[in-house]
């Protein structure tokens, strides 16, 4: 029988690899509620032929392997369902260029968004990129492979539209170059004016390869920030509102904020929003544009803005906000998670009102933010529920309503983001037969052992 | 029940407590260490409360999991929730359970047996003091401060010039102080980080009793960790005293002992390491650096992590001695070295011990010789002459 962890050690730095129960432990669980499996083994490369290495291993094996960042998606998608190799991909964490002229940064396949932000911020204060509110552990290519949304994608779309190229290490082992990069020493395009095939690695949750490198877009960072509230207790004005704001191309991020508590929020549904200047007077000129936007809501007393002192903008303004994440313990119970259709944002107010009836329903505390995407395109409403991990039933509950709330998500216009298995096999129920073809031709095309995150995407 | 058991599950395993403020790298020392999630504070608590729940049966690796913690609260700094300032206090409450099941990993059963047996981690008896301490006066009734060593500075010839160069500045401050000698005994403060709270309460009364025996009304610690434990634990204990670590007094008397920099440090810019039990854990961050700035000439250049971001040189919590973090290029020593002669300093300066330890035997395993010397606060104002 072959020693598959010798083999591992042959591979990587002994110190980068276990199987001893307390790794396999932490690395079988992420802290959302889908149930835990562990992996046989934990890995940590460091370099693209040693994750090459033993994707050529895990093929000639047939073991499974799950490319893991900060695994704070929640929904269970880097939980090894079959176990075998667990890729920590932290290690690979080198920010490899900025760009300047071309805008964009290449980074490693477990660079994580607090070492990107940070590393704009003293070296390329006039450049930013589109961080997402998930704590800063997350990595720049785990939240592109799973289409998530920053503080830029109400300008620029999800952040996976903001990727201008790849390297990946195919299921069957070759590395392959997406996008420009395969035929210039540039990475300006993911795509055009080649054929497009970077969105064989986006959405699919690690299920097609392993991204080794990644370029992604880089933005002028303006030299002012301030942000923006406007409350209004009638949820069904919220998209109109969005869509105002949105058309104005002068806000840069909108996130709409339902909860119960504090007291003041119980009922009302804050529409925040950023907007950003290089000085003080264009600063000034967007308030004022965004203010006119909104005058008719204030009219007709159906809404207001609140004005914010500086302690309270000092955490709003922060990238990425803690706040979000402290909604983990308001109910002192470690957990929260959250199901997060992307859907037409004319939906708000009847997702809400479900938000708040599951809420009821299954004796639970809420919140919800809803992000808006590219202009009003769209927008990820989240369904967040709280629970307590050291009280079984509340984590129950917390599941039974996530899981509602996608059924009635997928059956009114929404499609959900970063699925977990059981919205997985909701969404594959619902999907065009051909387009579940066409899938499954490409998942078996590209990993024909099944050996990339098995379980998920499981079409067959 | 202890609190942590109904606490812990509390931890989210976000991982913010992996960063410094800027997320410019990895601060939790053990993670940047081994960077497996396992070794992360998240990590850490969930492995606490699998053990809890029976989920994880205790083995040599779970315990060495828990020692590779410093205890130096950048997590506390760090985390977003609530319950945030406990974290350090789970960590070593889930210690001292194992403490009393008998399920230790075999340094800090080695460590443990030696305070018991010896009154010092380094299994020295009081004739091995080392030669310099045992010249110092002893303290008497009416004498201004005690100077209280601790068992690094007692025992650890590296830590000669830090001892020579205090006493010398105290001499210059015009201050009277004096030592227990051998009757000094550990201050307890690993003792307790490791869990051993029985001993470390031991230690506490044996050092409080010869403080009331002699009628001590002032302390002056050259260890930050003596330092807190006194300032928060002894205090507590019936026996009200001052405290206070020997930078406070380099910077209270800075005009006695003032200096015109010159002699082996002129030129030389100068980076100060604060350490884990003077910042963090009572937050003081100005006083040292005020010690050295206040000497006509330095120019003092910080290191990215400084202050309460501070990057732990991986000494603390015994590990000075145990070392569990050692034997790589990312052990917590040898990355803060790297970092500081990044700076372009010729001076790391120290105000421990441990960290001096720690530090200089990081340098030269980084071949830093040439361009880094590391020297506690007293030796670097003695060199300005
Ligand atoms: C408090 C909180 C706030 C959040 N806010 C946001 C937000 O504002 N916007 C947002 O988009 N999300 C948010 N999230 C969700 C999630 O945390 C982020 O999307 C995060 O970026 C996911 O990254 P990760 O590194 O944690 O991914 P992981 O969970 O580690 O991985 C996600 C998927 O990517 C795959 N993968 C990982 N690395 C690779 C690789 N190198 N190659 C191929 N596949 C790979 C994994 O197998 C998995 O399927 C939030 C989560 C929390 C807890
Ligand atoms: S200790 Fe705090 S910051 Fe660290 S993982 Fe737990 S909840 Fe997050
Ligand atoms: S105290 Fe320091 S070493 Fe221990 S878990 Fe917290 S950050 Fe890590």
């Amino acid at each position: 029988m072959i020693d598959i962890y010798n083999e591992l050690t042959s591979i990587v730095d002994k110190d980068f690899v276990s199987n001893k129960p307390e790794e396999l432990y932490i690395y079988g669980r992420d802290p959302g509620l889908m149930p835990a499996h562990e992996p046989e083994y934990v890995v940590m490369p460091s370099t693209v032929e040693e994750v090459q290495a033993i994707v050529r291993l895990a093929n000639r094996e047939k073991i499974a392997i799950v490319p893991k960042g900060g695994g704070l998606s929640l929904t269970g998608l880097v939980i090894p369902q079959k176990g075998g190799i667990l890729l920590d991909m932290k290690k690979m964490d080198r920010i490899i260029e900025i760009n300047e002229k071309g805008s964009y940064a290449l980074i490693e396949g477990g660079t994580t968004h607090g070492a990107l932000k940070s590393h704009l911020l003293k070296n390329y204060p006039h450049l930013r990129h589109s961080i997402p509110d998930s704590p800063p552990i997350a990595t720049v290519v785990a939240n592109a492979v799973i289409h998530g949304q920053g503080r830029l994608t109400q300008q620029r779309g999800f952040n996976s539209d903001m990727v201008c190229g790849l390297e990946v290490v195919l299921p069957t082992g070759e590395v392959c170059k997406i996008g420009t990069s395969a035929v210039s020493d540039y990475w300006f395009s993911k795509g055009a004016p080649l054929p497009d095939l970077s969105s064989l690695f986006f959405g699919w949750c690690g299920t097609t390869g392993i991204i080794t490198k990644m370029a992604v877009k880089l933005y002028p960072c303006k030299k002012l920030r301030d942000v923006m509230l406007f409350l209004t207790d009638r949820a069904e004005l919220v998209p109109d509102i969005m869509l105002k704001l949105g058309r104005t191309e002068m806000i840069e991020d909108l996130v709409v904020t339902a909860q119960p508590i504090p007291l003041r929020y119980a009922g009302n549904y804050y529409i925040l929003f950023y907007i950003t200047g290089d000085s003080e007077e264009e600063l000034e000129y967007k308030r004022k544009y965004c203010w006119h936007t909104l005058w008719e809501y204030f009219e007709k007393r159906d809404g207001g803005f609140v004005s914010l002192v500086p302690e309270m903008k000092a955490p709003l303004l922060s990238m990425p906000s803690k706040d979000t994440t402290r909604f983990a313990d308001v109910s002192k119970g470690g957990g929260f998670e959250y199901s997060g259709p992307i859907a037409p944002i004319e939906k708000y107010a009847v997702y809400v009102k479900k938000l708040e009836e599951l809420a009821v329903k299954y004796n639970l505390y809420y919140s919800s933010a809803a992000r808006m995407i590219d202009g009003g395109h769209s927008m990820m409403f989240s369904f967040s529920y709280t629970f307590n991990r050291a009280d079984a039933q509340t984590m129950k509950r917390a599941k039974q309503a996530l899981d509602e709330a996608a059924e009635y998500a997928l059956d009114n216009g929404g499609v959900m983001w970063k699925p977990n298995l059981d919205e997985q096999k909701i969404t594959i129920r619902k999907m065009d037969p051909n387009t579940l073809e066409l899938m499954t031709r490409i998942k078996k095309l590209l990993d024909p052992n099944g050996i990339m995150n098995p379980g998920n995407w499981e079409v067959l | 029940m202890k609190r942590y058991q109904s606490q812990i599950h509390r931890c989210f395993r976000c991982g913010y407590c992996k960063f410094p403020t800027d997320y410019s790298a990895y601060n939790c020392p053990a993670y940047s260490r081994f960077r497996f999630d396992t070794y992360s504070t998240g990590g850490r608590l969930w492995l606490i409360y699998a053990w809890l729940k029976g989920e994880v049966p205790w083995s040599e690796h779970l315990a060495e999991i828990l020692y590779t913690c410093t205890t130096c609260k950048n997590c506390v700094e760090q985390c977003p929730m609530k319950f945030a300032p406990e974290i350090v206090d789970w960590i070593i409450e889930a210690r001292s359970d194992m403490v009393e099941q008998g399920k230790i990993p075999a340094r800090v059963k080695r460590f443990l047996e030696s305070v018991y047996n010896y009154g010092n981690p380094l299994k020295k008896t009081a004739a091995e003091r080392l030669p310099w301490t045992k010249g110092l006066k002893k303290y008497k009734e009416g004498t201004q401060y005690l100077l209280f060593l601790g068992c690094l500075a007692s025992y650890e010839e590296a830590t000669r010039e830090m001892v020579e160069n205090c006493v010398k500045a105290l001499d210059e401050a015009g201050v009277s102080y004096g030592t227990l000698g051998d009757d000094e005994t550990c201050c307890g403060n690993e003792v307790y980080a490791m869990g051993e709270m029985e001993l470390s309460k031991q230690l506490a009364e044996k050092n409080i009793s010869k403080f009331k025996e002699l009628g001590v009304k002032s302390v002056i610690t050259l260890c930050p960790h003596g330092y807190n434990i006194m300032k928060n634990q002894y205090q507590n204990m019936g026996y009200p005293f001052e405290v206070l670590h020997y930078s406070q007094v380099l910077a209270k008397h800075a005009d006695e002992i003032a200096r015109k920099v010159e002699g082996e440090v002129k030129g030389k810019k100068v980076t100060y390491h604060d350490p884990c039990y003077l910042g963090r854990h009572n937050k003081l961050y100005e006083t040292p650096r005020k010690a050295i700035a206040a000497h006509n000439g330095f120019e003092l250049v910080e290191m990215p992590r400084n202050r309460r971001d501070a990057f732990c040189c991986g000494g603390g919590s015994g590990n000075f001695i145990n070392d569990y973090l050692a034997g790589s290029k990312d052990s917590p020593a040898r990355i803060r070295v790297r970092e500081a002669a990044e700076t372009g300093a010729g001076i790391l300066a120290v105000a421990c011990p441990g960290c001096l330890i720690m530090l200089k035997e990081a340098v030269k395993t980084e071949n830093l010789e040439d361009r880094l010397q590391v020297m506690d606060l007293a030796t670097v104002i003695a060199k300005s002459k």
